[in-house]
């Protein structure tokens, strides 16, 4: 268990974070995804996010399995509850706010 | 010539007739109705014909409806989608909106689901897609605009996968535009209208092709029932064609003096329609006409909407008829229904199953006018053409009576508005003759033959009915306005056309 700060604000600081992005094949949308995640990764979850890429194209049992419909997708596994996040992830303000890992004042 | 298109023959009853052979193969056809129109039904049977009936496989794609509601909801028509999925014969691809929070944060597309799909698709070799509803991404999806671009996509990803597929839309108006959204615009080639329009306090489903881009179908809309254990019945009334060639057998209508009337009585495959006021003796024709093919050998059916067994019965052995031996001896089958039971599409689907299931040689109804009370015109109408063209199709001799609301000449609603489909019309009148009440009896309508072109008197008693001679010296009998002449003034008028009779 890991330990979680408790407040008004629960920003899960120290929690272990597993993220999901859905992609389909390497077009020019998909790559703009993964690096705005890439990005996002390195400057708020360094050393406790664990991300995984799935290619819908390849993959498509995975893209039924967790119901995914637009692409990309990014899916906030843990901490629960889940949450989906559409779009190529260009708006980072948006994102960050909904995966809730990071001051948003710190951007 | 027009180059048909290639369809695909969906099974789903008499819609494949209205839609001249079926949806266009490898594309998408929109159905489009508003709330409670049954096309969840309509995408689910559209799959479910295809499994049970051509052994194709389908994918459903659900937006709207949980997995679960569909295959339970479903269940109550006898479809246990459960089963179909073991067998690896239908799939759904689940894109219902779940309980997880949903944000957007740029641009996407819909390649998930097109990969889903074509998965599903590949894994069962599915030929049927439905897609239901698309009202409900818009709801999911905030930018519309992408949304129908994205839709588009689908359209074209589905037809390169040579699949065919109907996608639902909802809409707000019966008569309005096509759908909401604009959905017509991206999938524009083939459009399904359903309805169900409250007609005169009467619930009316319908069903409407509006196009198939390339390909021929039925105009015009054509009512539709839904029934437990079959699911959409459409009823394709008029679209039955009449190709069987017209006999020219006579039979007997049960009374010498009436044939003879007729020019020989009537024909095997025609519809006679009897009309006239209450107490006429309407009853009395049909239950002639059901004993004289009795006595000929043939199978009879009659479906009484206004007396009851017991009544029938007596009145039949009131005039010396034994139904209840025919019946024993399997030759009559006679139905009683209450014409409040059940809406007219349903009516008629019964009766076309009770028919194919005695398979008759003659079929009376007593009356028409009972059925017309529980329905709107235009819907009596088209059950009348639908029962007419059925009956003819399966080479069956119809006898209909109809109930003029005047004691005294005129017309009945049923007779305005059928006239024209039915062969033969036979009026029943009461005449005045100096304060005395008489009956007359007349063919109005023979089609294909002579006929007496006069009005003769008949009495009823306790062995039927019994035809006399003309009436000579009253006119205006069949307007109820009576006239009497002198007889020198007939042999005058006969004078004067001498030689005109055939």
């Amino acid at each position: 268990m890991v330990s979680r700060k408790i407040g008004a604000k629960r920003h899960y600081m120290n929690e272990q974070v597993i993220l999901t992005l859905y992609v389909a094949g390497l077009n020019p949308r998909s790559e703009r995804a993964i690096n705005n995640l890439r990005q996002l990764e390195g400057d708020y979850l360094a050393g406790r996010a664990v991300v995984s890429i799935v290619d819908v194209l390849q993959r498509p049992e995975r893209a039924e399995s967790a119901r995914i419909i637009a692409t990309p997708t990014l899916v906030r596994e843990q901490p629960r509850p889940e949450r989906r996040i559409i779009g190529d992830l260009s708006d980072k303000e948006t994102v960050l706010k909904a995966l809730n890992i990071g001051e948003i004042g710190s951007l | 010539m027009m180059v048909e298109l290639d369809k695909l023959v969906t099974s789903i009853p008499g819609f494949d007739h209205i839609a001249q052979g079926g949806l266009p193969r490898g594309r998408t056809t929109l159905v489009s109705g508003t709330a409670g129109t049954a096309k969840t039904v309509f995408a689910c049977q559209f799959l479910i014909e295809g499994i049970v009936r051509h052994e194709e496989t389908g994918v459903f794609v659900t937006f709207e409806e949980s997995v679960d509601d569909i295959r339970n909801n479903m269940l109550g028509f006898g479809w246990d989608i459960r089963q179909w999925e073991a067998e690896g014969k239908w799939l759904f691809v689940d894109a219902s909106r779940g309980a997880e929070e949903t944000i957007f944060a740029g641009d996407y597309d819909f390649d998930a689901l097109i990969a889903r799909i074509s998965h599903c698709v590949d894994q069962i070799g599915a030929t049927r897609v439905s897609i239901d509803s698309l009202a409900a991404i818009f709801t999911i999806f905030p930018n519309s605009q992408t949304v129908r671009n994205e839709l588009f996509r689908i359209g074209a990803a589905l037809k390169e996968m040579s699949v065919t597929t109907i996608m639902t839309a909802e809409r707000t108006d019966e008569y309005g535009s096509v759908a909401r959204f604009g959905i017509e615009e991206f999938v524009a080639d083939n459009v399904v209208i359903l309805r169900n329009v409250l007609d005169e306090e009467k619930r009316r489903r319908t069903v409407e092709i509006l196009k198939f881009r390339g390909a021929m179908h039925r105009k015009g809309e054509f009512p539709f029932t839904i029934i437990p254990g079959q699911g959409i019945v459409v009823i394709p009334l008029s679209a039955l064609e009449l190709k069987q060639r017209s006999s020219t057998v006579r039979i007997t209508s049960g009374n010498p003096a009436l044939d003879a009337m007729c020019g020989g009585g009537f024909f095997r495959d025609s519809v006679i329609l009897v009309s006239g006021a209450t107490g006429t003796g309407k009853t009395l024709v049909s239950t002639m006409f059901i004993a004289g093919g009795i006595q000929n050998g043939e199978r009879c059916m009659l479906f009484a909407f206004e007396e009851s067994r017991d009544q029938l019965f007596r009145n039949a052995t009131g005039w010396g008829y034994d139904f209840e031996t025919m019946e024993s001896e399997g030759k009559l089958r006679v139905h009683c229904v209450y014409p409040e039971v059940a809406g007219l599409e349903d009516h008629l689907l019964e009766i076309r199953r009770l028919i194919d299931e005695f398979k008759p040689d003659r079929v009376a109804i007593d009356s028409l006018s009972a059925l017309e009370r529980i329905s709107t015109i235009k819907s009596f109408r088209e059950f009348v053409l639908g029962l007419t063209s059925y009956i003819k199709h399966e080479e069956i001799a119809g006898l209909f009576t109809a109930t003029t609301p005047s004691l005294l000449g005129g017309e009945s609603t049923t007779e305005a508005h059928i006239s024209t489909i039915t062969d033969s019309i036979i009026l029943l009148r009461y005449v005045e003759i100096y304060g005395e009440m008489r009956r007359g009896i007349t063919v109005l309508k023979m089609r294909g033959s002579m006929h007496d072109k006069e009005i003769r008197e008949f009495r009823i008693d306790l062995h039927g009915m019994h035809i006399g001679r003309a009436f000579r010296d009253v006119s205006g009998i069949l307007s109820g306005t009576f006239m009497y002449i002198q007889p020198n003034e007939i042999d005058r008028m006969r004078s004067l056309f001498d030689g005109d009779e055939p």
